[in-house]
């Protein structure tokens, strides 16, 4: 309970920190087409009229707390799940690719991982081509991918999907390989006094010595599958999920929609985490890891 | 390459012999030049013999266990365990090897890493359940089957290392400082039992340490060793009975061991610089 409020505190304390400075910004940054609607209208108010208008625009340039929180609540609530409008209609098509691409990135990881660790040549050719992989900004590769798969017949799902797995298998993969290869020498020597085969040293040692690395590794690619899912939907014309909900509001100028999507993609993207560490923590207590 | 003759007195004899060293040299090459860790070793252990290796850090004793357990190769000289070169003894498991720390695996439990060494070979569940009862009874942490090994003390990780070194039965146990880390009255403690599981099993046990007293409480045989290069100085029969009690180390006949290994740790120049 202490260990809660130690928690709470503080990080709610950064909150009203930012949610203070926001309004401060709103204001600022809604104010010049204020003060030229106003001059246009001629009229002339308070400044406490002119502060509530910056902060009651229809399209305002940075919306103010409340409308997105307005919004988001709208269309999370009280919109039916159905509707093209509904941010949890739209979570749900991110999430299903995000989820997805995840799995096919966290398999593609271990897979290779597994390669790397076993294979020298795969260890001294493939590596450098994994990293050269992330140099590439996803959105140049982004397109590409979408369009060379639907040339072959591929569309919907799997194309975005594939997106995440690109940005997905590389922090698996590393931390993979970095925890095949965490046995102590010791325990090595071990399985050598046992004449263990190699199988035996891999399921044996090496894959549970790994988990923790997995875990973690795991954490960020599913933060990464997200994004990319979300990067999926931008240049593919998609009608739904929080990228073409994103893409629309820049389209139309909804900046408070824009800001709405945002929010729910960070709820997804907390959600994914959350989920990751709890798997990691059920995990742990059942390899007999020691109650933090 | 030899007669008939004399093959059949010899092979009885290594009947008897568990480890037989000769001219052993191993030569590490490091960033500094070539470091010679053995030079010139020539041992014979024989069956149910208890042996200490003792020298200063750096004399070889840890890297002559790890020779006899093809941990290393040499680079010169030959070594036979039970009449095998050291890689067939290994490949048919001919020895339990306890390390400086325990090496538990962290996610298992005190049974499954006993169990590690059982389930590698292929025994069936039955007989891997028979065999991890006898060894941890043999240790003393029977009533201790499910607990992690982060829930027990380090004496009792290290009894357990040892059960899981003894659950395969084999019949020469290399110990590479199991003890070292552990504090005195612990290791008091321990060494009273390992003597008492030796008597009892009547397994062949090579003991790595760098305690005088260590050495003598617990050995039929000392094999003195020496730094740079790393050799065998002296070796040195006990005379002290089979049943030691704790106090033996107060007696005259053990202190004169002692002052014996001292001496040989002297003549070899362990004690300067």
């Amino acid at each position: 309970m202490d260990s809660l409020r130690s928690k709470i505190v503080p990080v709610s304390t950064i909150l009203a920190g930012i949610v203070v400075l926001w309004y401060v910004f709103a204001v600022v940054l809604n104010a010049p087409f204020q003060r030229d609607l106003d001059r246009r209208g001629g009229v002339t108010p308070t400044t406490t009229e002119f502060i509530a208008e910056t902060l009651a625009q229809k399209k305002p340039t940075l919306p103010a707390p409340h409308q997105v929180a307005e919004n988001f609540f709208k269309n999370t609530f009280q919109v039916k799940i159905t509707s093209a409008r509904s941010l949890v209609y739209n979570s749900w098509v991110t999430l299903s690719s995000t989820l997805l691409g995840f799995a096919f990135g966290t398999v593609l990881g271990i897979l290779i991982a597994v390669g790397i660790v076993h294979v020298t040549t795969l260890d001294k050719s493939l590596m450098p081509w994994i990293i050269a992989s992330q140099t590439i900004p996803i959105l140049a590769v982004a397109p590409m991918i979408i369009v060379v798969l639907a040339a072959v017949g591929i569309t919907g799902l799997i194309p975005k999907a594939l997106i995440s797995t690109y940005l997905s298998f590389f922090p698996v993969a590393v931390g993979m390989v970095k925890g095949l290869r965490s046995p102590e020498l010791m325990h090595l020597d071990l399985m050598h006094t046992y004449n263990a085969s190699r199988t035996q040293t891999f399921w044996k040692l090496r894959v549970p010595a790994s988990v923790p690395f997995l875990f973690a590794s795991m954490k960020v690619a599913v933060a990464a599958s997200l994004v990319g899912a979300i990067v999926g939907e931008l240049p593919t014309g998609a009608v739904a999920g929080i990228g073409a909900k994103l893409l629309a509001g820049a389209y139309y100028s909804q900046t408070i929609d824009i800001w709405a999507a945002l929010v729910a993609g960070s709820v997804v993207a907390a959600l994914l985490v959350a989920a990751v560490g709890l798997a990691s923590r059920i995990v742990e207590r059942a390899m007999g890891g020691r109650p933090a | 390459m030899s007669q008939p003759a004399s093959i059949t007195p010899a092979t009885a004899e290594t009947a008897r012999q568990v480890v037989s060293a000769k001219n052993l040299g191993l030569t590490f090459q490091t960033n500094d030049g070539p470091v010679q860790a053995l030079s010139n070793v020539d041992l014979t252990i024989g069956k149910g013999e208890f042996v200490s290796f003792i020298g200063p850090s750096g004399c070889g004793k840890t890297t002559l266990l790890r020779v006899i357990a093809d941990l290393e190769k040499p680079s010169s000289g030959s070594i036979s365990i039970n009449g095998m070169s050291a890689e067939q003894a290994r490949e048919k498991r001919a020895y339990g090897y306890v390390f400086q720390a325990a090496a538990l695996f962290p996610w298992r439990t005190i049974e499954r890493n006993v169990a590690l060494p059982l389930e590698i070979i292929g025994l069936p569940k039955a007989e891997q359940a028979k065999r991890i009862a006898r060894t941890l009874d043999l240790v003393n942490l029977t009533g201790f089957e499910k607990k992690y090994p982060w829930q027990l003390s380090g004496g009792m990780q290290q009894r357990a290392s040892i059960a899981r070194a003894l659950a395969f039965d084999a019949d020469l146990l290399l110990m590479d400082e199991p003890f070292g880390a552990l504090d005195e009255i612990v290791r008091d403690h321990l060494n009273e039992q390992l003597l008492e599981l030796w008597g009892r099993t009547e397994k062949t046990i090579c003991f790595v340490t760098h305690s005088i007293p260590e050495a003598v409480y617990l050995s039929t045989r000392i094999v003195v060793m020496s730094p740079r290069p790393g050799r065998v100085t002296d070796v040195i029969e006990s005379t002290l009975p089979k049943e030691r009690p704790l106090d033996i180390r107060e007696t005259p006949e053990f202190l004169a061991i002692a002052a014996r290994v001292r001496d040989g740790l002297r003549a070899g120049h362990s004690y300067e610089d």
